[in-house]
């Protein structure tokens, strides 16, 4: 069943085998996401660092939503040269992706002349192009918020008589529901607007500075890019601001460590004046700095701060502990900044001579216009528009209970997207003829099953990549935001030659530390984690920022030195590895490990 | 005394000084005013030879013999050599030779890591002469190691001069048609280190030639054996421009050379089971010799090959010097190839990439 062993060649889609107890997982998702037979012939990869868990039915739509928005974006809108779309797979509940590249040179030449024109003219452009495009994202999530969720009340709103506007809630049930779908598509296609322009800019600086400086480490070439002011940092610089009021206010006895947010909440409503002001400075925080997502977006069930208040009451107490000392401090933007530009200009000195100096000004430059796009779409995008996005197919779910055909609202999510307007097609059906949805035991009895199939799905490993492995990878896409290269490959179908007592993987933050490991599947559990921990996870998003606080060094089964997760680790100056594949099959909450960020090595002690 | 003619302080010399403390000396000299922590120590000036070879020999008999000497009469050189150097060895130096040599060695003495016995020192030959450097002279002049007390300090220095009498080093110089009358040898003295550790700094990738890095390799006891093979060093890249230390290779070391404290030269000798693993170098010690590398590299222009050791005796904070630094060559004779050329517009660049055409847009 673990297909996950060193092989020298990778199994092919149609030799992977179903799961014990899952066997009717292609059940759960649309047809166009099966593997065909001809699918043998090309070279997929495990898309881990979006899809790190088995997808529940309905989270399959964050697979296909996002594909058919990037694939428009390059292939069709940009028209790039070298790179059509990408087509994704699902096996025993995994996504696997592969690349369409252009191959023919005259078609790619014809395709350039394309892509110059319109590429140019963002690159042109790009500040005002990206204010308008934060004013229509904004707008967009602005539409999704204010969809309303027809409650198919006993008889119709008398307006709707006297009004002649003739038209019944049960109608808006699919409209409004359809208006959901099509915004979180428009949100990908806004997306991917930026992104692989935003991403090439990077690359070319990236590779520039890899040339120049062979040994150079990637973190040091982000550095020169980074923005400092960067609305990612903004929840955790909320929770800084809140930590020092609760001082101010004299409520900050309140916040230890393990607190739970509900107690907290109450005794701060029984604490006068200093207990209201707090709770009302938190109010104001959370719209919109709470609105992140505790995992990359991709999963229903990575529900955002203010779904779920665990993990910011889980930074607090140390922030709190840290501000009634005098220690808490802002983000020392000014030193940042003035460090950002001493490593830029020292490198710049570096190079040969004054061309490699002008061309270094000229990808530097670019690279930080673009920069502010590629690092900030992700809280609109991924933590904003997705919360807003999941928390209204919750409030379909809600409609979907008290019709009777789903026991629990947040069964929703067993349900694939088309499933989900079948069943509200059948609630508006009985609605209108006054009877009982159809559905209702069908429905659960199917939500019953996939939840256990998906208990069964966690237990597989999926192989990192499938197919034969293609003579030469060059697709811009597929390097770009995954960093998968020939050499990637190669390591995948080398057996790791490590010890037992090693995981290997990037070196993302440098120091050495050792410390008592927290392994966390999901983000759900980030009020686990203690201080001085070790945390341990499949992937480290940028939303667990806080919780980098209390950590006393990261590790993760994926992600690049360029990953959130490793920029974060180095911000707060702690030690990571990341990308190692399998930390957290391999390692044990409670277990001594030694990590060290220089070389990528996590050691387990005992 | 600082300023006698006789003997000067490495602090007061620079390479311009060639001419009366040698090449040798005037290298040292040129490190330490670089800010270098090289192990400290003076140089017996040609002057001091030109004072004690007049007294011993006011008629210039000496040297008018030496020049009238056939470079392929081995035998003949051998008979005419070998009273010369017997007088130099047995005479007396001048007082104030004697005096400055002795006052500058307990100057060294007093700041001795071995209170109690007299600083070992190293006494080497220091050619001064243009086209005989240091490399074509190697060999033909002696160097003494583990040299303690005044007198035997004195004795070694005589015998420095004395060498420039041998057989070889005279038949060296009488092929060459070097003239006599400008000979003359300057004397380096300067304070053994026992090292704890010891290694080769370049302040430049010695594998890419990447002048972002300063790459370090280390090992246990003299740098002798990282230079002679006998040993897989530590290896340390780190990032000039931020200190970070980018890769980190811990190496078994199994054999190390170490100091004879008898003076008897080198020990060979297996690394102890507990220190083979153990890295040579702590961070701190690391940072401080990347520091001073780059101090060096800037002092002199240009990326340097830099040979290290830290003391077994001094604490930390006092314990790191350089014995030698010159300009790394492989690289820099290397030509390269720029990496890119600025184009007409920013994202032309990114076009190139995007494009699959590698750097095509003109």
């Amino acid at each position: 069943m673990n297909d996950a062993r060193p092989a020298s060649r990778f199994p092919l889609p149609s030799e992977l085998t179903d799961v014990a107890g899952a066997e009717e997982w292609a059940s759960m998702y649309p047809y166009y996401t099966r593997f065909q037979p001809e699918d043998d012939q090309r070279f997929w990869f495990y898309n881990a660092m979006h899809f790190p868990e088995p997808m529940p039915a309905f989270d399959a739509v964050t697979a296909e939503a996002p594909y058919t928005a990037l694939g428009a974006n390059t292939a069709r809108m940009f028209v790039f040269p070298t790179t059509l779309g990408i087509e994704h797979r699902i096996v025993n509940g995994r996504v696997y992706i592969t690349a369409n590249p252009v191959t023919d040179p005259a078609e790619i030449q014809r395709r350039l002349a394309q892509f110059s024109e319109r590429a140019g003219h963002y690159y042109e452009n790009w500040d005002e192009l990206y204010q308008g495009w934060v004013t229509r994202i904004t707008g967009l999530i602005d539409e999704v918020q204010r969809i309303e969720v027809p409650q198919l009340s006993e008889f119709e709103d008398p307006d709707v008589v006297f009004q002649a506007k003739g038209v019944a809630q049960n109608h808006y049930v699919r409209e409004n529901y359809h208006r959901l779908m099509d915004l979180y598509s428009k949100m990908w296609h806004h997306h991917s607007e930026f992104l692989m322009l935003g991403y090439g800019a990077y690359v070319v600086f990236f590779e520039f500075c890899k040339k120049s400086f062979p040994e150079i480490p990637d973190q040091d070439v982000a550095r020169m890019v980074a923005g400092i002011d960067v609305i990612l940092y903004r929840p955790d610089d909320e929770l800084k601001k809140l930590a020092k009021l609760a001082v101010e206010y004299g409520v900050d006895d309140l916040f230890v460590e393990g607190c739970e947010p509900d107690k907290v909440l109450a005794a701060l409503a029984a604490r006068g004046d200093g207990g209201q002001r707090w709770l009302k400075a938190m109010d104001d925080a959370r719209e919109p700095w709470f609105n992140m997502s505790t995992g990359a977006g991709f999963y229903h069930h990575h529900r955002s701060w203010n779904d779920d208040l665990t993990v910011p009451f889980a930074a607090l107490p140390g922030y709190v502990d840290q501000a009634r000392r005098g220690e808490l401090l802002d983000r020392p933007t000014e030193q940042l900044t003035a460090e950002r530009e001493r490593i830029a200009r020292e490198y710049r000195s570096l190079l040969a001579g004054e061309e490699e100096q002008a061309a270094f000004d000229q990808m530097l430059e670019l690279a930080r216009v673009v920069f502010p796009f590629v690092e900030d779409h992700n809280f609109y995008c991924e933590h904003y528009f997705t919360t807003k996005f999941f928390a209204k197919v919750r409030e379909f779910g809600e409609l979907l209970c008290a019709q009777g055909v789903l026991a629990d609202a947040e069964d929703v999510f067993q349900l694939n997207h088309t499933e989900v307007g079948q069943a509200l097609t059948d609630v508006m059906l009985a609605w209108a003829a006054g009877s009982k949805p159809v559905g209702s035991a069908h429905v659960r009895e199917t939500v019953a099953e996939r939840r256990r199939m998906l208990e069964s799905l966690a237990g597989w490993s999926p192989p990192p990549a499938l197919g034969p492995v293609p003579e030469a990878l060059n697709d811009p896409a597929v390097r770009m935001l995954w960093g998968i290269t020939a050499e990637t490959i190669q390591a995948w179908s080398t057996p790791a030659e490590a010890g037992d007592d090693e995981v290997r993987g990037f070196a993302a933050s440098p120091g050495v530390v050792e410390g008592t490991a927290r392994v966390l599947m999901s983000a759900n559990d980030i009020g686990q984690v203690r201080e001085g921990e070790v945390l341990v996870c499949p992937v480290t998003a940028p939303s667990w920022g806080p919780v980098f606080g209390k950590i006393a060094a990261a590790v993760s089964d994926i992600g690049g030195t360029m990953s959130h997760a490793a920029i974060v680790a180095r911000e707060y100056g702690l030690p990571a590895v990341v990308g190692t594949g399998h930390a957290t099959k391999r390692i044990t909450t409670g277990q001594r490990l030694r990590v060290d960020g220089d070389r990528g090595i996590v050691t387990l002690l005992d | 005394m600082d300023t006698s003619p006789l003997v000067r302080r490495f602090g007061d010399l620079r390479l311009t000084d060639r001419p009366t403390v040698g090449g040798k000396g005037a290298s040292l000299g040129e490190l330490t005013f670089a800010g270098a922590p090289v192990p400290p120590g003076y140089v017996v000036t040609t002057t001091a030879f030109e004072a004690f070879l007049d007294a011993l020999d006011p008629d210039g008999e000496i040297r008018a013999g030496v020049e009238a000497l056939d470079a392929e009469n081995t035998e003949a050189i051998a008979r005419a050599t070998a009273p010369i150097k017997e007088r130099i060895e047995a005479a007396e130096l001048p007082e104030e030779v004697t005096a400055a040599i002795r006052g500058h060695y307990r100057d060294l003495d007093s700041e001795s890591d071995t209170p109690g016995e007299p600083a070992p020192v190293a006494v080497r030959s220091s050619a001064t002469s243009e086209d005989a450097e240091d490399a074509s002279f190697a060999g033909l002049q002696d160097t003494y190691l583990w040299v303690r007390g005044e007198d035997s300090l004195v004795e070694h220095v005589r015998r420095c001069w004395a060498s420039l009498y041998s057989v070889e080093s005279v038949s060296y110089r009488r092929r060459l048609g070097l003239p006599e009358q400008d000979l003359a040898m300057a004397v380096v003295v300067q304070r053994m280190i026992d090292p704890r550790c010891a290694g080769v700094m370049f302040t430049r990738s010695p594998l890419t030639g990447d002048r972002s890095v300063v790459a370090l390799e280390g090992t246990w006891g003299l740098g002798s054996a990282l230079v002679g093979g006998d040993v897989t060093p530590d290896k340390y890249v780190v990032g000039k421009v931020t200190g970070d230390i980018c890769s980190r290779t811990v190496s078994t070391k199994l054999r190390q050379h170490r100091m004879d404290p008898s003076g008897c030269g080198v020990l060979e000798e297996d690394v102890p089971e507990y220190l083979r693993d153990e890295p040579c170098l702590s961070d701190a010690e690391i940072q401080e010799l990347v520091r001073i590398g780059r101090q060096v590299e800037s002092h002199y222009g240009t990326p340097q090959d830099i040979e290290w050791a830290i003391s077994r005796n001094l604490v930390p904070g006092q314990n790191i010097f350089l014995l030698q630094s010159r300009p790394e060559t492989v690289w820099a004779n290397r030509a390269k190839t720029p990496t890119a050329a600025p184009k007409a517009r920013a994202f032309d660049h990114v076009l190139s990439l995007l494009g699959g055409t590698g750097g095509g847009t003109p």
